[in-house]
């Protein structure tokens, strides 16, 4: 995710070094951290089997036909009604195999999660970032319209959503999107706002610089750093924040869970000692947000301009 | 992490091995926690049923409702037809207000006639009084109701309508009950202290005239989430629960720390159908996914197959946790005017396909199965395994839950081709049912109100018609046996089952449980000779 | 600064303006709260009775002119519910919230800050892994799911903590207060410790990664090399220049903390405002959706206000546009 967000500042001219090319520079600098390494090793793995869930998993927990309730809540490890698969992780309610439940709920969640998280920090940066260098009233309507979305309610916004749009994977990025450009834009005006006075902005414009090329070549890379962290958070934040919304009921379909969805139905059950209906996914979760910002925070400090020694 | 989380997890369980560890309440305090929110504290302002189990607490009513939701006398001691159109009731002598104010008939037809003048009320009790016509008073203890039309469930009706108190309540606004400025009634508790959304508090009217309840001090408090109504039990922070959430019963069931009780409801959950549109359901396509041109739900062979494709028992068992009983018609088979030999439809997938493919359906079709899920118990499970169902007979099932506040607006649209909804009875008798669900939607006679399917058939309508008029029960309870009869063999609605009311609390507590879903502190007391409790 | 500020003043009331509007549509859309509000008993006239005394008989627009001209003379109007003053079922509630979120940022900023000094001025210790390790729990697990196991935990097995619920109140200006007493302190820690746990995080990692930019800046490097005690580098320079990204932050999970403290509400039963919110959405009661937002608007853009008079405080570089 931050990759995207992160190329112009790696591919920054006067910062490289000749021999070298940028590219390889943030290679070799991000494998410095053996853990960062561990994390996008992680990350990749679960990337994997988010893609080919469909062959690997042993059910296709989104086909109803081949769930059967008599099979519902099955301890870990149980065998099926007709003796001919086994559920290593249990079944939830419904009789969903949850091993394939998770594979498929990865899918949904980092789908979901990156997704928003993408198109949100593209939206909030960019207008943060206008707001920021241009000031006057587009930095006035820019912010009203932040504090406006920032006092809308989540589940106001989703509920609307729903209405207008009804239920699906999409409509709910789409919420999620709307609940969460607002942050990144205020944050990134933040940092913006101080780094417009510095003296290599001013120079950039005195060289009468495009626009264009002083805010996305020169501001954007100094306002990198709290971004990153606020981007890295957002996307455990987005799938947390899609759990509740299932919790809710203003989630993904039912019949498609998401990591999230799998862990509030499960969480019903946690009083009955049925613990591997939500214990489970939240491991998945668990492991994909770890991973996820354990590369982050190694992609910042890498490429922090203000960390380079 | 993994191994908090499994402590965690095993905290959870071995919670039940412990015992409840707070302090028991003194044996004169009573803690309660509902599930449903309370709106208010005047008893016409609101007609709903957590605020009638609060009105009937602190008020009463002309006739109640007994465990098995069976009229029985309340602040009318007896009641007679004087004239098709004229009703008697003779009034309990000696009945005071909290206040010290009496009970008289003067108050009857205050409380009736204030009944449909309260402002802004959302969802007023006149649906109660509105066939009262008017109110004569015979003498301080005997009234006369005359109806504008022969109407023999006026009892049922009154039985919902809390009689207030001419003199305080003369004037009074909504604000002035939720203050507790005039919240007085002849009910078996005091208003204490209302805090909206929160909890309420009461204390014992010492002078009730009816059975004194056992506590002097009740705490009513709110707690919609179910895990945490459950949690506040088995922490000792309440005493007692109501909407036990079915996924915490195998544990409780097994617990000897907690008692729970469960009564057979009133309330069935079922399907309706889009009985509109013969150009096409709007949710219904074939098995390619192109319109059909018409709707298969017209046909019955598609709707007798949709039914007996559920395997209800499975439901029952498997996600109600046997808090359910798999029915084919409106209420539970003992009820006045319920057919008490007609079962469940037998589970038959096979025939379903038959019929299925007789119709013309071989490959059977699509369809949406729409459903709330937060509405009643394990809605969205309920919808999701009758899609299983459904698919494995051919009927390709797409399963949409959503929020009761975005689902009930698209349903009384017509938007929806099938969907599951619940009804509670609240006379407990089989007209209620019959006239809002499955009557031909006529706003004139008000029939067909909650018929979101617009189900119509003149025969059922006839009948009912008839059974609304007639005061000779043995008939009128003849008129509405045919009338449900006709309604389920043309599968007007797909019957799923009747909902049991649970509750649980403290092992030294016993509760009176009523069918009719109501959580009042006068049906709890302590444990008859608890031996040896905790 | 005066034009500054009533410039601002007014843009807050445009804001105030659009958001009825959009909360006007948006409830029209969702459904109708007759509907919901009804006893399912009613008949169609009843059901026509109900729409015309809730006013929603009206067009739209109608609906929305008569509002605002209420609103113009401070009647925001009646709960649909309650059939009490919106205005006045929202500042009942507000109390329990404020206690609670700030009881949550006041934990958050106990634990995070120290946290986050340590792991940003010793980012190689084994210490400052397990701090960053640890930060990620606080926002990678739903919010509902730790709030029942703190239960599970503190109030069911062990029975340290009352389980849900707002202690005994004591009344200070008029209005009701918890904190103030043992018992309702003790009611408190649990929602505002589930509260507080992904402000946890943010506060321990955006202080990490200022502490870690700054003590490289050319003016710490100055100040280290004129031998100023190293905690004096550490309190005086660097923690003044870190403060900015954590104040906005903070100061904007506090606006968020007190308007959607939704799910710890309902999970603790906590009589506060994001109960209240959550249930009238649920039944569509607009009068206190509406005056709720409004409320929580004008906190908002008067947080913002205050965040960046912050910034002009914190760092003399940021000047208030003024032109």
């Amino acid at each position: 995710m931050s990759a995207s967000t992160a190329s112009p500042a790696a591919t920054t001219p006067a910062r490289a070094p000749k021999v070298e090319t940028p590219w390889r520079r943030f290679v070799s600098e991000f494998c410095e951290s053996k853990l960062a390494l561990a994390g996008l090793i992680v990350f990749a793995i679960i990337v994997f089997i988010a893609i080919f869930a469909p062959w690997l998993s042993p059910q296709n927990p989104y086909d109803l036909a081949q769930l059967d309730i008599m099979d519902g809540r099955l301890e870990p490890g149980a065998r099926d009604g007709a003796d001919t698969m086994t559920y290593w992780l249990g079944t939830d309610d419904q009789g969903r195999d949850m091993l394939s439940g998770i594979m498929y709920g990865l899918r949904i969640s980092l789908l979901v999660g990156a997704g928003s998280a993408i198109i949100a920090c593209a939206v909030g940066a960019s207008l943060g970032l206008l707001a920021a260098y241009a000031g006057g009233r587009t930095d006035t309507v820019i912010m009203r319209l932040v504090d406006l979305q920032l006092s809308f309610p989540t589940i106001l916004a989703a509920l609307m959503i729903l209405a207008f749009l009804g239920k699906g994977i999409f409509n709910v990025v789409i919420a999620l999107v709307i609940v969460e450009w607002a942050y990144y834009a205020r944050t990134v005006r933040g940092t913006a706002l101080v780094e417009r006075r510095r003296e290599y902005i001013e120079a950039a414009q005195c060289l009468a610089l495009p626009t264009r090329r002083v805010i996305f070549r020169h501001l954007l890379p100094n306002c990198l750093p709290p971004l990153i962290v606020v981007a890295t958070m957002q996307i455990a934040r987005a799938i947390a924040l899609e759990a509740t919304l299932s919790f809710l009921g203003l989630g993904v379909p039912i019949t498609e869970p998401s990591l999230g969805l799998l862990i509030s139905n499960g969480y019903e059950y946690m009083l009955s000692g049925k613990y591997w209906i939500s214990f489970y996914p939240g491991i998945a979760l668990l492991i994909t947000i770890v991973s996820i910002n354990l590369v982050g925070d190694q992609m910042r400090d890498v490429l922090n301009p203000r960390l380079k020694k | 992490m993994m191994i908090s989380m499994r402590a965690a997890a095993m905290a959870a369980v071995s919670a039940f091995g412990l015992s409840l560890a707070a302090p028991v309440a003194s044996a004169q305090n009573l803690t309660m926690a509902v599930g449903a929110q309370v709106t208010s504290l005047d008893p016409h302002y609101h007609a709903l049923s957590p605020n009638l189990a609060v009105a009937t607490m602190l008020f009463d009513t002309l006739t109640a409702f007994d465990a098995e939701a069976r009229v029985e006398p309340g602040l009318a001691e007896s009641w007679r037809v004087v004239e098709p159109t004229v009703w008697e009731f003779k009034l309990r002598p000696g009945v005071k207000f909290h206040n010290g104010n009496a009970f008289t008939a003067e108050d009857v037809a205050f409380t009736i006639a204030r009944v449909p003048t309260v402002p802004n009320s959302p969802s007023s009790y006149a649906i109660y009084t509105r066939a009262i016509e008017r109110v004569e008073i015979v003498d301080p203890l005997t009234v006369r109701l005359h109806t504008r039309t022969p109407y023999p469930v006026l009892p049922n009706d009154l039985g919902q309508v809390a009689i207030l108190d001419k003199e305080t309540h003369e004037g009074a606004s909504t604000e002035d009950f939720n203050s507790g400025k005039v919240a007085v009634g002849t009910g078996p508790f005091r208003y204490v202290n209302f805090r909206s959304g929160d909890r309420l508090e009461l204390e014992r009217n010492d002078a009730y005239w009816g059975d004194k309840p056992h506590w002097a001090k009740v705490s009513y408090r709110i707690l919609p989430n179910d895990a945490s109504r459950t949690a506040a039990l088995l922490a000792g922070d309440v005493d007692f629960i109501d909407q036990v959430p079915t996924s915490d019963l195998a544990s409780l069931r097994r617990s000897d720390k907690v008692h729970l009780a469960e009564k057979d409801g009133l309330r069935i959950i079922f399907l309706a159908l889009d009985h509109q549109h013969p150009e096409g359901s709007p949710q219904i396509a074939d098995a390619e996914g192109k319109p059909l041109g018409k709707n298969p739900l017209h046909d019955l062979r598609v709707r007798r197959a949709l039914s007996i494709a559920i395997d209800r028992p499975a439901i029952a068992s498997r996600v109600m946790e046997g808090t359910s009983m798999p029915s084919g018609q409106f209420l539970p088979p003992t009820a006045f005017g319920a057919i008490p030999d007609l079962a469940a439809p037998k589970t038959d997938p096979d025939a379903a396909k038959k019929l299925l493919a007789e119709a013309g359906y071989p490959n059977g079709f699509r369809i949406t199965l729409s459903g709330p899920n937060d509405r009643y118990m394990n809605d969205a499970r309920i919808v999701q395994a009758i899609g299983q169902m459904w698919t494995r007979i051919g009927v390709r099932t797409q399963v949409d839950a959503q929020p009761w506040t975005t689902f009930i607006g698209r349903a009384g649209r017509q938007e929806l081709s099938a969907f599951l909804v619940g009804w509670g009875s609240s006379s407990g008798e089989a007209s209620n049912p019959l006239r809002s669900l499955v009557a031909g939607f006529d706003r004139d006679k008000g029939f067909g109100t909650s018929n979101r399917g617009r189900y119509s058939n003149p025969e059922v309508d006839a009948k009912l018609e008839a059974a609304l008029r007639e005061l000779d029960d043995t008939k009128r309870e003849a008129l509405l046996r045919d009338a449900t009869r006709l309604a389920m063999e043309d599968v007007a609605i797909i019957p799923i089952h009747i909902q049991k009311n649970l509750w649980a609390m403290r092992p030294t507590l016993r509760h009176d449980s009523r069918a009719d879903e109501l959580t009042r502190a006068q049906d709890v007391r302590p444990a008859p000779a608890q031996p040896a409790a905790r | 600064m005066a034009v500054y500020l009533l410039r601002r003043l007014l843009q807050s009331a445009l804001v105030m303006l659009a958001m009825s509007v959009i909360v006007f549509i948006g409830v029209y859309a969702i459904g109708d709260p007759v509907e919901i509000l009804i006893s399912p008993d009613a008949d169609q006239m009843e059901r026509e009775r109900a729409i015309k005394a809730l006013g929603l008989d009206l067009p739209l627009w109608q609906q929305y002119l008569s509002f605002l001209a209420n609103a113009l003379r401070g009647d925001l109007g009646r709960s649909f519910v309650f059939n009490e003053p919106a205005l006045q079922l929202i500042l009942q509630r507000m109390p329990a919230t404020l206690e609670l979120a700030f009881g949550a940022m006041f934990i958050a900023l106990l634990i995070g800050l120290p946290l986050g000094l340590y792991a940003g001025l010793k980012p190689h210790s084994a210490g400052a892994k397990v701090v960053m390790a640890g930060s990620i729990l606080g926002f990678s697990l739903p919010t509902f799911w730790v709030g029942l196991m703190l239960i599970m935990v503190f109030a069911v097995q062990l029975g340290w903590l009352p389980s849900t619920g707002r202690g005994p109140t004591v009344e200070v200006l008029g209005l009701r207060w918890s904190f103030l007493t043992w018992d309702g302190l003790r009611h408190l820690a649990m929602p505002a410790l589930n509260l507080a746990l992904f402000k946890i995080s943010l506060v321990i990692r955006l202080t990490r990664a200022g502490v870690r930019e700054t003590m490289l800046m050319d003016y710490v490097k100055f100040a280290r090399a004129k031998g100023l005690s190293p905690a004096r580098v550490t309190y005086v320079h660097v923690f003044k220049n870190i403060l900015i990204p954590v104040v906005t932050v903070v100061g904007l999970e506090l606006g968020s903390t007190i308007a959607f403290s939704v799910v710890t509400e309902s999970v603790f039963a906590w009589p506060g405002m994001g109960k209240l919110i959550i249930d009238s959405i649920n039944v569509l009661d607009r009068p206190v959706i509406v005056a709720y937002l409004m409320i929580i608007v004008l906190m908002f853009i008067t947080i913002n206000l205050l965040v960046d008079l912050a910034y002009s405080a914190l760092d003399p570089r940021v000047r208030l546009e003024n032109k």
